[in-house]
């Protein structure tokens, strides 16, 4: 249990996905203009995140790594070249799938998540996310409490971040710098912050 | 048709760079530039999987129904990911290691998407061949740029061999240890949009707000 608390706050604060990775950079720095649509994207991130991470991680355990078909007959299998494509698929299926629900069951949400679920597709830290899972083998349960909480790691990098702009667009910013280039100077002084959480151990 | 072929090559390296102008594929710029071997290595990966996935994408352009054509697109990309992946695997193990992650996510950058989806699903091979090359050599420059910088003040050395003498080896460089963590890498991009466009005023975006001058009293 201590184990899985102290991979959460690692993943929320020391390994930060968008700021210590860059991941999940270009929605990043394109959809946090505003405080109110960060918040929507980092709760689908979020969402899509804790679903894909465990998702792949039984598809890596139960189908591709060296050994795992020998139910289905086939022991010296070794099918982890395939890793890339099932997982991008299994993040597309469940994007896919995740919109159709919302949209049957929960429409309220459906109209307020709805135009960040086909973005989330080419988010790099939903596929950083399962690949650092590969990476690292993670077991089911790590891989579920790393899947919520580099989620909310990255939820929380891209509220801040939404914050910072909305008071950055009344400054007196040189005309070489507006836009995207103070964005990428404040992103940088922000992960200079978090840098700072990388003494916490618990 | 030569010229255009060129042109088709040089612009979306200078005057519509994918990263200072487009703001695509910033995740990897970010991450591989602290050493110039490694930027090298992930700027060719890109440059051959972003040519090959709009050329493949674009001969069967016509093939794709509309509706599944972003999946149709992604295996593609992985498809060819994997084979790169693969490769960097089997004769540069090293530098596969240290890239780790990064190279199953080219698949997610978003230049080849954007590549395969704005240009090669309307358009010839061949041209969108060139065009995808172009791009990726685009992506490749501001890597290397930044790639450079980096290594070169944070560790004294470029591709591994020492230009700077560094004060731990007996020279006179103390590095500058800043350029080999991660933040550094926003400071060098944003300083390296800044310069792009001072040099080339008409990427300057427009403000939100004008800031009005105050009278002297």
């Amino acid at each position: 249990m201590e184990a899985l608390l102290s991979l959460a706050v690692k993943a929320i604060f020391v390994e930060n996905m968008a700021l210590a990775f860059f991941l999940g950079m270009c929605t990043f720095l394109a959809v946090s203009k505003k405080i109110a649509t960060a918040i929507g994207l980092g709760i689908s991130v979020t969402l899509v995140q804790t679903i894909t991470v465990p998702a792949n991680n039984l598809i890596l355990t139960h189908l591709l790594s060296p050994g795992a078909l020998a139910w289905a007959g086939f022991p010296d299998v070794d099918l982890t070249f395939l890793g890339l494509i099932s997982y991008i698929g299994v993040i597309a299926a469940m994007v896919q799938i995740l919109e159709m629900i919302l949209d049957k069951y929960f429409p309220p949400l459906y109209n307020a998540l709805g135009v960040f679920l086909p973005l989330i597709t080419v988010n790099c830290a939903i596929l950083g996310g399962s690949l650092f899972m590969v990476e690292r083998d993670y077991d089911l349960a790590e891989s579920t409490v790393y899947g919520i909480s580099s989620g909310l790691g990255w939820a929380l990098a891209i509220t801040a971040m939404a914050g910072v702009r909305e008071k950055l667009k009344y400054s007196d910013i040189p005309d070489g710098l507006q836009g995207l280039g103070i964005t990428f100077i404040s992103a940088g002084l922000m992960a200079m912050a978090f840098m700072s959480f990388s003494g916490v151990k618990l | 048709m030569a010229q255009t072929y060129r042109n088709m090559l040089v612009d979306p390296m200078v005057d519509n760079n994918p990263i200072t102008l487009q703001v695509l594929g910033i995740c990897s710029a970010l991450a591989v530039t602290s050493s110039l071997q490694v930027a090298f290595v992930m700027a060719i990966a890109v440059t051959l999987v972003t040519g090959f996935s709009s050329m493949f994408i674009s001969v069967i352009r016509s093939q794709i129904p509309g509706s599944i054509r972003i999946i149709v697109q992604m295996i593609i990309i992985a498809s060819l990911v994997i084979v790169v992946d693969q490769v960097l695997k089997a004769y540069a193990y090293e530098i596969s290691k240290t890239l780790s992650v990064f190279v199953g996510l080219i698949i997610t950058n978003c230049i080849v998407m954007g590549r395969a989806e704005a240009f090669a699903m309307k358009n010839p091979p061949f041209e969108s061949f060139i065009d995808g090359v172009g791009n990726g050599l685009g992506y490749g420059l501001i890597l290397m740029l930044v790639g450079f910088i980096r290594e070169l003040f944070g560790s004294g050395s470029l591709f591994g061999f020492t230009i700077l003498e560094t004060v731990n080896n007996g020279g006179w460089y103390v590095p500058n240890g800043l350029l080999l963590l991660p933040p550094s890498a926003f400071f060098v991009i944003g300083l390296l949009i800044w310069a792009f466009r001072t040099w080339k005023p008409g990427q300057v975006e427009a403000r939100e707000y004008r800031i009005r001058a105050v009278e002297a009293h």
